[in-house]
């Protein structure tokens, strides 16, 4: 008895892990607060990046603020590949990126181990 | 709290837990039996433990998994297991939750170290740079802070002092070092009129200088931007590691559940057995080791690469690099030093190079600068030429004196005749490597001018040691196929493909692609389209903006050797990169089934200690494999300066 109750359980779990890892799971995507000469979002760094998807005008000079909850050294650095970026995030503290926006594009970042990501959309 | 002070407390508080482990046999016991095991695991759980437990909560509120994940649930399993145990007088495994937690934050500590170091490239380059000037102002030498030095300032350089920023000389000589930027070891004289670099070290005399960039388009800032970029650009064979990893840890959770799932149900173990070897199979799977694989070895590579002045840009570069089979060499300017002097003039000398010089005024090609150089010296006076008019990859044609005139190369020959005397020197001067000029008045051919432009000094050897690694060389140029071959054979190139348009240079080497992957070697703007379209381009630092734009690899210091340095220090990254990844996949590969007792007939198995000790050695043995990239030896006769 106690046996069946494991393996069913055992199941149950594995098919909860698939569904909760590998579904399909959408989150939104936030704009920026623009002003003439500036725009600026905050991205909050724990467990991942929130907003994930971060949108912003182009040819305004933008500023993200990562600031980094997690104590996981795991999201210790932020990596904007296309601009040469490799910020280290001290923890607790806000820590300004300047993003250029001359180009429109999608562009990827991630942390050091490219294993969460985020994105910042200029348009 | 850091890495460092949680594994400090972790380590205190669970040493009496590994005394006792040791010991037990013998009868020592910490007092208090399986309750003080229970405080002092509680301890570790809730203070070094913790963080751990958090990160993976909130990376599970994502979706996400990462290490975390598998030691919070690893550790967490193993703990509250003992409790329940305890409670009902069974026995209880406090210490493997303890241990475990101690183990992995020690690995930690010590990643954290060695990435540091292995960071270190661009913080070093960006401390070479001056921090004030003295600035010209008003008639008067001032020490200025950096900030305040604008562009046209004059500056006082003295001997031991650093150059500030980039300019040229206007007053003075020195010999300076400039083997922190360019990795140049030999000291260079530099006077009037010589471009110097920003954070360079005057050597012996004192001169002034005018600057002429400043702040980000600086050399250095440039050098720094473009290895900032290289260090976080990602290799191609990264993707294939980034499907893993982004299914890695569900994976591993899924295993380890199989794994408690077929030792109790099936093989009749205990559910404290069942769970230990759950436990080791969570710990023992290592996902930063894969994920730090590739940038760490990038890192040190690229930035060691820097230090001998060859930016690698990007991971793409160099994994093409290392899969070259061809290079491919532009002549002038890349084998050749790229200033071309005037050896012989046939005919009436002055009349030709007056002739010459007039056409070529306005030109800037390099055979054009050696014409107007010689016409200069004989303190001739040119004629005004109007109507200028190019003839499409021959050379130009205008009229001077009413007279329609031209200058061009060989191709010439096809709307006018040589005379058989004058066709026999020219063939003569073109074996002796000389490119030869055809100048024409008046639908006649007057005179021929040779110029010819040495091969540097260090093309014999790059090529020698090319052929060595087995790779196959080419010299492509538009210059005229006796001159080529002549140049080919003096510094020991294959073969050559001569007579090529500057349009068509892309082509040809399209069609080398056809037996391997190409590497172009070149410097001028015409190159910028063969840059792009090889394997890898390897762009000359003497060249123009837009090639070293169009280039994945940028030699600073113009000499032929660094190409086979580059060639050489992207294939020992890239197997760096390879043998991380093996050593990477081999130990999870072998790692979890061990751990899941899968050999435990043959009576090897795994103690989640031992996977915690595995796990922290697996990730700092894949760093050390990269920080060693810094110690390879590259070729017999690299000349590299230790960057203090």
């Amino acid at each position: 008895m106690d046996k069946l109750v494991v393996l069913i359980g055992g199941i149950t779990l594995i098919a909860f892990i698939g569904w909760w890892f590998f579904g399909k799971h959408q989150s939104a995507a936030v704009d920026a607060q623009v002003t003439e000469k500036q725009q600026r979002a905050r991205v909050s760094v724990d467990g991942g990046y929130t907003p994930s998807t971060l949108i912003l005008k182009k040819g305004i000079p933008a500023q993200i603020t990562f600031n980094r909850k997690d104590p996981s050294n795991c999201l210790e650095q932020v990596v904007f590949e296309d601009f040469g970026i490799n910020q280290f995030l001290p923890q607790g503290q806000d820590q300004i990126i300047d993003i250029d926006t001359s180009k429109a594009g999608e562009f990827n970042y991630a942390c050091g181990m490219n294993m969460f990501h985020g994105k910042v959309v200029v348009k | 709290m850091s890495y460092k002070n949680r594994f400090v407390f972790s380590l205190v508080v669970s040493l009496p837990l590994l005394v006792e482990m040791f010991l037990a046999p013998f009868g020592y016991h910490i007092p208090g039996g399986d309750w003080g095991e229970f405080l002092l695991a509680t301890a570790v759980m809730l203070v070094s433990a913790g963080p751990f437990v958090r990160s993976a909560w909130a990376a599970f509120k994502h979706h996400h998994a990462n290490m975390d994940t598998l030691v919070a649930i690893g550790t967490s399993t193993a703990y509250l297991y003992s409790i329940y145990a305890m409670l009902n007088h069974q026995a209880v495994f406090y210490e493997s939750a303890a241990l475990v937690v101690t183990l992995i934050l020690l690995g930690q500590v010590f990643e954290e170290r060695m990435k540091h170091s292995a960071n270190g490239a661009v913080k070093k380059l960006l401390d070479l740079q001056a921090k004030d000037a003295e600035v010209l102002r008003d008639g008067k030498l001032v020490m200025l802070p950096l900030d305040q030095v604008v562009m046209g300032d004059v500056i006082r350089v003295k001997p031991g002092q650093k150059v500030a920023v980039d300019g040229v000389i206007t007053e003075g000589k020195s010999t300076l070092d400039e083997s922190m930027v360019t990795g140049e070891s030999m000291p260079v004289e530099k006077s009037v009129g010589d471009a110097v670099i920003g954070s360079t070290m005057n050597n012996t005399g004192t001169f002034m200088f005018k600057v002429n960039k400043l702040g980000k388009d600086t050399l250095l800032s440039q050098i720094v931007e473009m290895v900032k970029k290289a260090q976080t650009s990602h290799a191609p064979i990264e993707k294939m590691v980034d499907k893993i990893s982004n299914i890695f840890v569900p994976t591993v959770l899924i295993t380890s559940i199989i794994t408690f799932m077929a030792w109790y149900v099936f093989f009749g173990a205990t559910v404290g057995q069942a769970l230990i070897f759950m436990v080791a199979v969570l710990i023992i799977a290592c996902p930063c080791a894969l994920g730090i694989a590739t940038p760490t070895a990038l890192m040190v590579g690229t930035g060691r690469s820097a230090k001998l002045g060859i930016l690698i840009k990007n991971g793409e570069a160099l994994e093409a690099a290392n899969k070259v089979k061809t290079v491919v060499f532009d002549k002038t300017g890349t084998i050749t030093v790229g200033k071309p002097k005037v050896t012989d003039v046939i005919g009436d000398e002055r009349m030709v190079l007056s002739v010459a010089a007039s056409l070529e005024k306005s030109s800037e090609h390099p055979l054009a600068s050696a014409i107007l150089e010689r016409a200069e010296s004989n303190d001739l006076s040119f004629v005004e030429a109007t109507d200028f008019q190019a003839i499409e990859g021959k050379g130009v044609q205008a009229m001077v004196d009413g007279k329609l005139a031209f200058v061009g190369n060989d191709k010439l020959l096809q709307d006018h005749k040589l005379g058989p005397q004058l066709k026999d020197r020219m063939t003569a001067l073109q074996t002796e490597a000389k490119t030869v000029v055809i100048v024409g008045l008046d639908d006649q051919i007057i005179g021929l001018i040779a110029i010819q432009d040495a091969p540097k000094q260090s093309s014999m050897n790059a090529i020698a040691q090319l052929k060595q690694r087995g790779l196959r060389t080419v010299m492509l140029t538009g210059d005229n196929k006796l001159v080529a071959e002549a140049i080919a054979k003096q510094v020991g190139i294959d073969d050559v493909i001569a007579d090529v348009l500057p349009g068509d240079k892309a082509d040809h080497v399209k069609d080398l692609q056809e037996n391997g992957p190409v590497a172009f070697v070149g410097d001028g703007i015409n190159d910028a389209p063969a840059l792009t379209t090889a394997d890898v381009g390897i762009a000359m630092g003497s060249g123009t903006d837009i090639a070293i734009e169009s280039g994945g690899i940028v030699l600073v210091k113009n000499n032929l050797e660094d190409v086979v340095q580059a060639l050489a220090l992207s294939e020992k990254t890239f197997s760096r990169i390879k043998m991380n990844l093996f050593w990477a996949f081999i130990y999870n590969a072998l790692g979890i089934p061990i751990a899941a007792g899968v050999f435990a007939t043959l009576g090897l198995t795994l103690s989640p200690e031992l996977a915690g000790l595995g796990m922290a050695l697996s990730s700092l043995s894949v760093v050390a494999n990269s920080l060693l990239l810094n110690k390879v030896k590259l070729t017999s006769n690299a000349k590299e300066r230790v960057v203090a």
